[in-house]
């Protein structure tokens, strides 16, 4: 186990190109466990490519990755599952026929003699469900395509929480919510944190950054031009960097 | 009994559980709600074997009111009605292999056809001479390796299933003329004979099981399934899982052992017009084994929940780690190997093979017949069970316009209109369900 002050993931130095386009150019990130980090970012800015280097969909050209200060290779979804990895993504990746059990269970489903155990998921499911405070949901029997937008989410977040996994990135959670789930869906991003997980949210949306992170860092044209503690940004500087690279500006102290 | 889920509230959940929409009563635990909680899912559009048990009783009743004599009801006709069913519905159990996974295979007529020859070719004493059983393995095994080849190019190719199989269709008619040829048969290889073998072959659909037999093995069957259901919802609702209440479980079981009594009663009354013929023909338990044997596949391993999984979102169930080309391609294996037991059922009916097998007219059939008992044609949702009772609405079709001597071509229209109407509460059903922001179609 690293020392304190080790973030539970780090990223140093990654370079990702897709033909004759550099997406990333030496881009390095820390992730520390108990915070919320946002990665802010105009759209081609790099933040889904990141993203996906992280998360084992893509891989890296050059630069390393460390976790927990180790220093690892993720090749596939599944390594990046194996150390703790979970993402979120935008389109939620949840099967609208099948109920939320089955959803949250997904390609890991318990069995006993070959047949699938669904007293053994459905209770594991509801404990986590409970334990995430997700509460209107009154039947975890209930197919995903009955579920609101916000429901969905929630349904969505447990599922990636369940697996003991230490670091959980969503995608552009808000983007399809309303102004109450908006608000729900920041609070459970919350109590993740709260659970010591190290929670990476991507947002447009300044409000909820502001509202939920205790870190940001800002891409901009494929260079990580800054990130700090949330607290020495405000919404002029966010938005300065993102849509300048913070050219001219004078950096937040460190 | 305590949701599992209930926790203390905290702030903001008062604004949640407020504005939370819920369909109803999902927290049924009484009958009288789980009834509330049906109706309302079948307004949601989740309608399940509602309409066909409906259209099963509406053919059954209005066939027995205007048939001759009235014999559409009758023992010999409703046992008859079963036999002429049996490969329908086997076929129709087939295409849903496909169907949930959101493909269409439209090879099973004649690639079926296929395994049908080849089993009544082996089995044949002037020839090879095979045993009953080692002839059925073979033609199972050979089908499901062309059906397997036909999911590989679906899946590793990206070619659509319907042009795939449309494909198939043409090169097995052809396969199978041309197995039809081999041996001195003149292409028409028949069961009748006094080998034992092919005897065998031939009883499969119309031999008769000994009634008393029938009655002690219908027993058996039921108080095995009938104590499995009492154990498994006793047991959830010991463990505070979601379960029907006990009533609900009773009900289901009585209706199975109600409907057990029927069935073999019917088959056991005497159907001979001179001598004596009752006992329930081998298709009855021949169907019901494969009706079981695809439910648990289905709805109970791991397997079955990647197929749903698949048919309802294919990149959610990459995402999660499903090898989707590997099950796709099970399942169309799956679906041939079921359909050459069909087309042998259907053999063993007409007492051999002959180049008269309409296979592009019985793999339609089998598709409507899985969507008029209530399978998707968009993929995701769909039963064994729904292919069994798709495929008795079109054997009672069949079979009650030909006691009123109608001609094939008014059958085909009415067998069209049906499946049009069964395709259409399909497509409404699905329009009627409320979508969400990120919801497929």
């Amino acid at each position: 186990m690293a020392q304190v002050a080790e973030p539970l993931l780090k990223v140093r130095g990654i370079d990702k190109h897709f033909g004759a386009v550099q997406a990333l150019y030496g881009v390095d990130l820390d992730l520390p466990a108990g915070q919320v980090t946002a990665l802010c970012g105009d759209n081609g800015a790099g933040k889904s490519v990141l993203t996906k280097c992280i998360s084992g969909v893509n891989l890296p050209d050059h630069g390393e990755v460390f976790w927990e200060g180790q220093q690892v290779h993720i090749h596939n979804t599944r390594d990046a599952s194996r150390l703790g990895i979970e993402t979120v993504y935008q389109d939620l990746a949840l099967c609208d026929n099948l109920d939320i059990v089955q959803n949250m269970f997904l390609g890991r489903e318990r069995t006993s003699r070959y047949l699938l155990n669904e007293g053994d998921m459905e209770r594991a499911a509801s404990e986590t469900l409970a334990s995430l405070k997700v509460t209107t949901v009154r039947s975890i029997r209930q197919p995903v395509a009955s579920l609101s937008g916000g429901q969905r989410q929630s349904v969505a977040i447990s599922k990636a929480v369940m697996w003991n996994s230490k670091l959980v990135i969503m995608d552009e959670p808000t983007a399809a919510l309303g102004v109450v789930q908006t608000a729900q869906l920041l609070a459970l991003v919350r109590r993740l944190r709260d659970r010591g997980l190290a929670v990476m949210v991507i947002s447009h949306n300044l409000n909820d950054v502001f509202e939920v992170a205790d870190r940001i860092a800002i891409l901009y044209l494929g260079r990580m031009v800054v990130q700090d503690k949330a607290s020495a940004f405000d919404r002029q500087r966010v938005v300065e960097y993102m849509t300048t690279g913070g050219k001219g500006m004078k950096a937040p102290s460190n | 009994m305590a949701q599992p889920v209930e926790i203390p509230p905290d702030p903001t959940i008062a604004v949640q559980a407020a504005e939370a929409e819920l369909p109803p009563a999902l927290i049924a635990q009484t009958l009288g709600q789980y009834t509330r909680a049906w109706i309302g899912r079948m307004r949601g559009g989740d309608i399940g074997v509602l309409p066909v048990v409906v259209g099963l009783a509406a053919c059954m009743i209005v066939f027995e009111i205007i048939s001759p004599n009235h014999v559409f009801l009758s023992a010999d006709n409703l046992v008859n009605l079963f036999l002429q069913s049996s490969f329908y519905m086997v076929l129709a159990m087939a295409e849903t292999f496909a169907l949930i996974l959101g493909e269409i295979d439209l090879s099973i007529g004649f690639l079926g056809a296929c395994g049908a020859v080849i089993a009544v070719q082996l089995v044949q004493p002037v020839t090879t001479h095979w045993p009953w059983w080692a002839a059925i393995v073979a033609a199972l095994a050979a089908c499901a390796l062309a059906g397997a080849i036909q999911g590989t190019i679906v899946t590793r190719l990206g070619i659509p299933s319907f042009i795939v199989t449309l494909a198939g269709y043409l090169i097995f008619n052809g396969v199978m003329l041309i197995l039809l040829a081999l041996g001195p048969f003149s292409g028409i290889p028949n069961l009748v004979s006094d080998d034992p073998n092919v005897k065998v072959l031939y009883n499969l659909v119309a031999g008769n099981i000994d009634p008393t037999i029938s009655w002690i093995v219908m027993a058996v069957v039921v108080v095995g399934i009938g104590g499995l259901m009492w154990y498994s919802d006793s047991h959830r609702r010991r463990s505070g899982l979601v379960a029907p209440p006990p009533s609900l479980t009773l009900i289901k079981i009585g209706l199975i052992a109600v409907a057990g009594i029927v069935v073999v009663g019917i088959c056991n009354v005497n159907r001979a017009n001179t001598g004596y013929l009752a006992g329930v023909p081998w298709a009855i338990p021949i169907v019901l084994a494969i009706l079981g044997a695809w439910t648990i596949l289905l709805e109970r391993t791991k397997y079955g929940r990647y197929m749903y999984a698949i048919g309802g979102n294919p990149e959610a169930a990459r995402r999660a780690g499903i090898n989707v080309p590997v099950v796709i391609t099970i399942a169309f294996a799956l679906c041939s190997m079921t359909a050459a037991i069909g087309l042998i059922l259907y053999a063993s009916y007409l007492g051999g093979m002959s180049n008269n097998v309409q296979g592009g007219q019985l793999v339609l059939f089998a598709v409507a017949a899985a969507v008029i008992g209530g399978t998707s044609l968009f993929g995701g949702r769909g039963k064994a069970i729904h292919g069994v009772l798709g495929g008795l609405v079109i054997g009672a079709i069949y079979n009650g316009m030909y006691l009123q001597s109608l001609d094939v071509q008014r059958i085909f229209i009415v067998t069209g209109l049906v499946l049009l109407a069964a395709v259409t509460i399909d497509a409404v059903s699905r329009r009627g369900k409320v979508s969400f922001p990120g919801g497929r179609r």
